[in-house]
């Protein structure tokens, strides 16, 4: 319509926001399931960006070959679910002992 | 090739694997009756067998569409975590009998350690990637295996900032990938060699990300703040077992991405990442000796040595423009002695405060009345952290200092100088410790039984720290053996 279009300077930029706004988060966040949300985002940003370098690669669309980049982001999401589960559990652990997951404070460990 | 060859290839990762599952099945099947910890042993055994078959008998070279490469580096590698697992689970076995979950403790260390080996054999951003995540994991768990308040505080801790680490690596990965247009190690390598000026800012950028993202598996300055915590809150057996063998394996990672990945010397940004890891060493040094100086738990002045001697590690990964192996072959050099040296001391901290009850220093005093071996172990090991000859650390640290210093360039002599100055400091904590074991009157002079396994391996470990101080050359031919398969032929 205005003769724009998006190119992959578009995604990049629209990613590294994203993944400033998770990094934000799980640095300045003092409850631990907040910081898993903003960890999920900077993965999710990482993801934007492969793919988004994936699509915009000139050998994309030759030979019908999927790309590595593509390929990558199916294993990210997989590590990343798998992290989430294991970080959870955890989470519930220390509720269970401490009725708080509050980071500030579950502090026995210091000095 | 065929899947019975790729097998050959890949046998320790796939024993260790096979093993984790195997203790599973047996500690359902059995309970606490199962000899899980006997399998473990076995299946470690028989992986670093595997391995030193594949040094002498080939079975070597790029597999898997070149995902996964054998070499002597990673099978240097293979050998070096599979006997510190196994050093490992013998000193400990006294702890283990009394975790409630003793199956998943020995399962989830054959996990970790299992994903080290292929991480140490990964030539691809996305085999190395989920290799680290999966060893990641089960350490994770494994700090929190004993689920009492600290242990659990350790697992979180430990968790939440190695989630942040692996995004900041991936990030890094990404832009890595999007430059290049591979994935592959080698490839990327070739194109970071012909990248034009106007790449090396994005390209300093990726790595910097990348450095960051590692930096918290070698525990180095400023990635560093799980470290003490989760040394201290974690069972010791497990505090011994990251401190050693994932500190390796992140040192692998780091020569493996920084000197096959980015290219190694000769490219237009290897003076920038030979700075920053400078800059690192420099920072890790200072940072964990002076936080080892006011500590008084035994534990956190391990966490914080550990720190320090990362620090010291780094700065053969700056000496990337010394000639030959010099510089990488130095930083495994260094990993081997240490891994003996660090589980000698962490696994006498075990045998103590296992009967003790406390991990102050106070509780030290006059240790050599009560534990004679234990005591003189402990002070050997301590002696080599420092770096004192005759032990194998002081070797460690002349050659490691030596590759800085034969680069001729000004900004690394100044950080060996900088690390000698940190020496100094750092046997102020170390020998004063030495001091309050040897020298100072226990409160109760009862003696301190340490467990036959225990011995043993506190045995092998102070052989070890002896044996390659005063004859270190079959070790150091090995260490440049492996650092010669990491540069372009």
């Amino acid at each position: 319509m205005l003769g724009l279009s998006v190119t992959l300077a578009h995604y990049l930029v629209v990613s590294a926001l994203i993944f400033g706004i998770g990094t934000v988060i799980a640095l300045s966040k003092r409850n631990a399931v907040a910081v898993l949300m903003g960890v999920e985002l900077m993965l999710n940003a990482v993801n934007l960006t492969l793919i988004a370098f994936s699509r915009f690669s000139s050998a994309f669309g030759q030979n019908g070959q999927p790309l590595s980049g593509h390929v990558f982001v199916v294993f990210v999401l997989t590590v990343a679910a798998a992290e989430a589960a294991v970080a959870l559990a955890m989470a519930v652990l220390v509720y269970r002992q401490r009725e708080t997951v509050d980071l500030d404070r579950i502090n026995l460990l210091r000095g | 090739m065929s899947v019975l060859a790729t097998a050959l290839y890949l046998g320790p990762a796939a024993l260790l694997y096979l093993g984790a599952g195997v203790v599973l099945l047996a500690d359902l099947i059995h309970g606490r009756r199962a000899v899980t910890g006997l399998l473990t042993l076995v299946t470690l055994a028989l992986a670093a067998v595997w391995a030193v078959l594949q040094i002498g008998g080939g079975a070597q070279g790029p597999i898997l569409g070149g995902a996964i490469v054998v070499d002597s580096f990673s099978l240097y590698f293979t050998f070096l975590l599979t006997a510190v697992t196994a050093a490992v689970v013998v000193g400990t076995s006294e702890w283990a009998a009394k975790v409630e979950d003793r199956g998943e403790f020995y399962s989830l260390l054959l996990v970790s350690v299992g994903s080290m080996v292929l991480l140490v054999q990964s030539n691809d951003l996305i085999t190395l990637f989920v290799a680290l995540e999966t060893t990641s994991l089960a350490q994770f768990i494994l700090a929190g295996i004993t689920r009492n308040e600290r242990s659990s505080e350790a697992g979180l801790k430990y968790l939440l900032s190695g989630a942040v680490a692996a995004a900041v690596l991936l990030y890094g990965f990404a832009f890595l990938f999007g430059m290049a247009g591979t994935t592959s190690l080698p490839g990327i390598a070739e194109f970071v060699r012909h990248a034009g000026d106007g790449l090396r800012l994005p390209l300093i950028l990726a790595f910097v990300f990348v450095a960051a993202g590692v930096g918290f598996k070698m525990a180095i300055f400023p990635f560093h703040a799980w470290v003490p915590d989760v040394y201290q809150g974690a069972p010791t057996p497990v505090g011994s077992y990251l401190s050693v063998a994932s500190k390796a394996a992140g040192f692998a990672v780091v020569l493996r991405l920084f000197y096959t990945g980015l290219g190694g010397a000769g490219t237009p940004i290897t003076h920038d990442w030979a700075m920053l890891f400078g800059v690192f060493a420099a920072a890790s040094m200072l940072f964990g000796n002076v936080g080892a100086l006011v500590q008084t738990n035994v534990k956190r002045i391990l966490g914080y040595s550990s720190i320090a001697q990362a620090g010291n590690i780094a700065v053969g990964i700056a000496a990337v423009a010394a000639q030959g192996t010099v510089g990488p072959s130095g930083v495994l050099f260094f990993l081997g002695t240490y891994a003996a040296t660090n589980l000698g001391a962490f696994l006498a901290v075990n045998a103590v405060s296992e009967r003790l009850g406390s991990d102050e220093i106070t509780s030290y005093a006059g240790l050599f009345k009560r534990a004679p071996m234990t005591a003189v172990v402990l002070s050997l090991c301590l002696a080599s952290l420092t770096g004192l000859p005759p032990t194998a650390g002081f070797i460690a640290k002349v050659y490691i200092f030596n590759s800085a210093i034969q680069t001729g360039e000004v900004w690394l002599v100044g950080l060996v100088a900088i690390a000698v100055v940190n020496t100094a400091i750092s046997a102020f904590y170390y020998l004063r410790w030495v001091r309050t074991m040897i020298l100072d009157d226990p409160e109760d002079a009862t003696p301190i039984e340490t467990p036959g396994g225990a011995q043993g391996v506190l045995l092998l470990a102070s052989a070890a720290v002896l044996f390659f101080g005063l004859w270190p050359a079959p070790l150091i031919l090995l260490a440049q053996q492996a650092a010669a398969a990491l540069l372009p032929a």
